[in-house]
């Protein structure tokens, strides 16, 4: 899996990583529209709840964009995303089952994502992983 | 709704999306066939639209959410062509894959759907 190891413009949308960023683009957008109609319509009913959905569908834009754009701010970036993203759903997903009172209207991380497949549990890590392969300065892993 | 349009939808777009991840792992680049199934899958969307438009005008009212169905919606058609011109960016395997994944979302977002227009509110 040699794609042009230090091409100059970015790192980590190459290869199987476009991939990763497809899923992640798609996370983004499922979540922001789903969003946006639990704002529309039922927020005074769980604003907690619905609030949190409204955060991580802002982080999953802001990681699929940090995951595309070159350069060590944004390499920075989707750490800082993709990890906000695994403990929001390892947190998330352990309270809407001890506490399943605050999250009555569900989130994306809701019971580990079970609602988008687990895809919401899976894709931190894998995300991780591959941050972890495409970090700048190494010549390639 | 027309419930067998959305299985013909569901069918297709699984149908797609497994194609085209099968030919993306063995190595093949993008070509006629990978693209031409996403683009059908995008064509079906935009049918249901129109199925959609048309349907609450002929008796065919949803027991579910009509906005959130069409939040659903609208946000499924943006996705095959946003990853065809992903897709082809760059061109290798991957790009034949990242089609598939789309065609597989959209599966999944034309049951969702369904679920949506028939579900009954307490």
């Amino acid at each position: 899996m040699s794609t042009t190891p230090s091409s100059p413009k970015s790192s980590r949308a190459v290869g199987v990583g476009r991939v990763l960023i497809t899923v992640y683009a798609i996370l983004a957008i499922g979540a922001t529209s789903r969003s946006v109609f639990q704002i529309i319509t039922e927020y005074s009913s769980a604003p907690l709840a619905i609030t949190l959905s409204a955060v991580s569908s802002v982080v999953y834009i802001l990681a699929t964009v940090a995951l595309i754009l070159p350069g060590t701010f944004w390499y920075r970036v989707a750490w800082v995303t993709i990890s906000f993203e695994l403990a929001g759903v390892l947190i998330v997903g352990t309270l809407s089952l001890v506490r399943p009172d605050l999250f009555a209207h569900n989130s994306v991380w809701s019971y580990y994502g079970i609602g988008y497949l687990l895809i919401p549990l899976v894709l931190p890590v894998l995300g991780m992983l591959w941050l972890r392969r495409r970090a700048p300065g190494r010549s390639d892993a | 709704m027309i419930e067998w349009f959305t299985w013909v939808e569901v069918g297709a777009a699984l149908l797609a999306g497994l194609l085209c991840v099968a030919l993306g792992l063995a190595g093949r680049m993008p070509g006629d066939l990978s693209v031409g199934a996403t683009l059908a899958v995008e064509l079906l969307l935009i049918a249901q639209l129109v199925i959609t438009i048309v349907a609450p005008f002929v008796g065919n009212h949803p027991t579910g959410s009509l906005l959130e169905f069409y939040i659903y919606l609208v946000a499924a058609l943006l996705i095959p062509p946003i990853a065809v011109v992903w897709a082809l960016l760059q061109r290798d395997r991957w790009s034949t894959v990242i089609l598939g994944v789309a065609s597989l979302a959209i599966a999944v977002m034309a049951y969702r759907m369904h679920i949506i227009w028939t579900v009954q509110i307490a």
